[in-house]
């Protein structure tokens, strides 16, 4: 990321990532129909969540060509959130053991 | 003698357009935390079904998977209207944003269909905490959506009108933020809360 002047993607390289976004959710719906991937499907799910979390925040918001300080103004909400569940389910896990 | 064009930036003044990205960006964080304490809330009482129906009982994940992909295209048509914007191709732009508003009407249909549902099978608010946190945080997001909509109709027909003739490529690139927000916001909710409760 910079704060120089930037090219943003073309309508062509938007459908492009709207298919792979359609693509992995497609996977996700799938994976969880498959008996095999019991064990793993809760990782994979949450890779492929996240993948598409950040393909859509990256192109579609365009954060991967904005100006740090807006990369820095939600990347301060981005990773408070997963601070905050963590510290709720470890009260209520561990703590007070519900 | 040489001449320049001075922009109000030049006399001190406050760039506006960067203002107002800053304030939109920093509202989106602040939206993390707030969607972040429903989504921790729903997983902490996710188990508590009382004598309701848990969440296998009641989800129905292919509609719900045709909904998040309709939320998610939503997305492509967004950014397309703001690409629309930024080309000061003005009737495509409107075509695109009233595009993306009626995705997320049908998305607005279908999670009505799908509480309506629920009901049916007895999952409400008040029938036990998993209830009250599943409603409370897609009832949140759904809000969103439904003030996401109001706002892309309302610049819609503002344009239509010729009332955004300056900075309306800014006014679609902040709702087109606050639009692909409440599509994230989905992103995380079906996977966390549909895909891995069945």
């Amino acid at each position: 990321m910079s704060d120089s002047p930037h090219v943003y993607p073309t309508p062509r390289d938007y459908w492009l990532i709207a298919l792979i976004l359609a693509v992995i959710t497609g996977a996700e719906v799938s994976v969880t129909y498959v008996s095999a991937l019991d064990s793993v499907v809760a990782p994979l799910l949450i890779v492929m969540s996240a993948a598409k979390f950040v393909i859509v925040v990256g192109y579609f918001m365009h954060l991967k060509y904005e100006k740090k300080l807006y990369r820095n103004l939600f990347l301060i909400g981005v990773i408070a959130a997963p601070l905050l569940f963590g510290t709720v389910l470890f009260t209520f896990g561990v703590l007070i053991g519900s | 003698m040489t001449t320049e064009t001075l922009t109000p930036q030049d006399h001190g003044a406050p760039d506006m357009d960067n203002m107002r990205k800053i304030a939109m960006w920093a509202f989106l964080g602040s939206e993390c935390l707030f969607f972040g304490s429903l989504i921790t809330t729903f997983l902490v009482y996710r188990t508590r079904v009382g004598d309701g129906p848990s969440a296998s009982d009641v989800f129905d994940i292919p509609f719900t998977s045709v909904s998040s992909f309709i939320l998610l295209m939503s997305s492509l048509t967004m950014v397309l209207a703001h690409y629309s914007s930024v080309r000061k191709d003005w009737r495509q732009m409107r075509v695109w944003l009233l595009a993306t508003a009626l995705l997320g009407m049908v998305f607005l249909a279908g999670q009505v269909f799908e509480f309506t549902e629920f009901v049916d099978h007895g999952l409400t608010v008040t029938t036990s905490p998993f209830g009250s946190s599943f409603f409370v945080l897609t009832g949140f997001h759904g809000a969103h959506v439904a003030i996401g909509v109001l706002m892309l109709v309302a610049t819609a027909f503002m344009s239509y009108s010729g009332r955004l003739s300056d900075g309306e490529g800014m006014n679609v690139e902040i709702i087109g933020l606050y639009w692909h927000f409440v599509d994230i916001v989905w992103i995380v909710i079906f996977t966390v809360v549909y895909l891995l409760q069945v």
